[in-house]
């Protein structure tokens, strides 16, 4: 639902409890003990929210405070808001090659 | 990104085309040291859609630098043991130096941004993620 068509979904003003889905691969992963986990936090939620909220999770102390994170299969930056539907992705430094 | 292991003939055929007079192959194999400690294999993981969508995100903007350039590029995911070929890259031109320089543009830009991991397997039994930034190189940047 938009606000009068400006292109602003009426939920990003609303605060509710939703769920994110969070990939997770490699160390940090091996760090959670979990590929994919899901994480409740309040919306509107930026990706610092839910860094902060999986940091709070058993060895989530072991991810870097600022870690990469993917929105849709596009590098997020730390105050990009998650949507409920978005694929959200924590990256590892990477080691390609 | 592939399971099987790579196929470098078939992927050097699809770069090829009548107006090709320059082929660079790069490789990159699995090694049996890595900072002094001896290796016996690697395991590769990906985040496999992000990561098809980011190599051809690394070959179009190449290809967009360098007209005339042809770019075949696989990376194998799974368990590698030692002299098996990780990541093949073929790059195509009229001439030498374009293709020389696009399969190396394509190789550093892949070892930055595209989101692939490996853990390498030590003779003495232990297991250990490989992580680039510990070693001093340049960590991608994005959070802010």
């Amino acid at each position: 639902m938009d606000l009068g068509g400006t292109g602003f979904p009426l939920w990003r003003y609303l605060c509710f409890d939703m769920s994110v889905s969070v990939l997770l691969f490699a160390s940090y992963a091996d760090a959670l003990g979990a590929r994919q986990i899901e994480v409740p936090v309040t919306a509107p939620c930026a990706v610092a929210d839910l860094v902060a909220a999986l940091r709070q999770l058993p060895g989530g102390e072991r991810l870097p405070a600022k870690p990469l994170v993917a929105v849709n299969h596009a590098f997020a930056q730390m105050a990009t808001v998650i949507h409920p539907a978005d694929e959200v992705a924590l990256i590892p430094p990477v080691a390609g090659g | 990104m592939v399971t099987a292991p790579i196929d470098v003939s078939h992927l050097i055929g699809t770069a090829q085309a009548a107006g090709v007079g320059a082929l660079s192959v790069f490789l990159g194999t699995v090694r049996d040291l890595n900072d002094g400690r001896p290796v016996q294999g690697m395991d590769y993981e990906a985040y496999e859609a992000m990561a098809a969508s980011e190599l051809a995100a690394v070959a179009r903007e190449v290809c967009d630098r360098t007209p005339g350039l042809r770019v075949a590029i696989e990376h194998r995911i799974g368990t590698l043991g030692i002299g098996e070929v990780s990541v093949a890259i073929v790059a195509a031109h009229a001439h030498r130096g374009p293709a020389m320089d696009g399969a190396r543009e394509i190789i550093e830009s892949l070892k930055q941004r595209v989101p692939i991991w490996k853990r390498e397997h030590y003779v003495d039994g232990e297991r250990a993620w490989v992580d680039p930034t510990r070693a001093g190189q340049v960590p991608l940047e994005v959070p802010r």
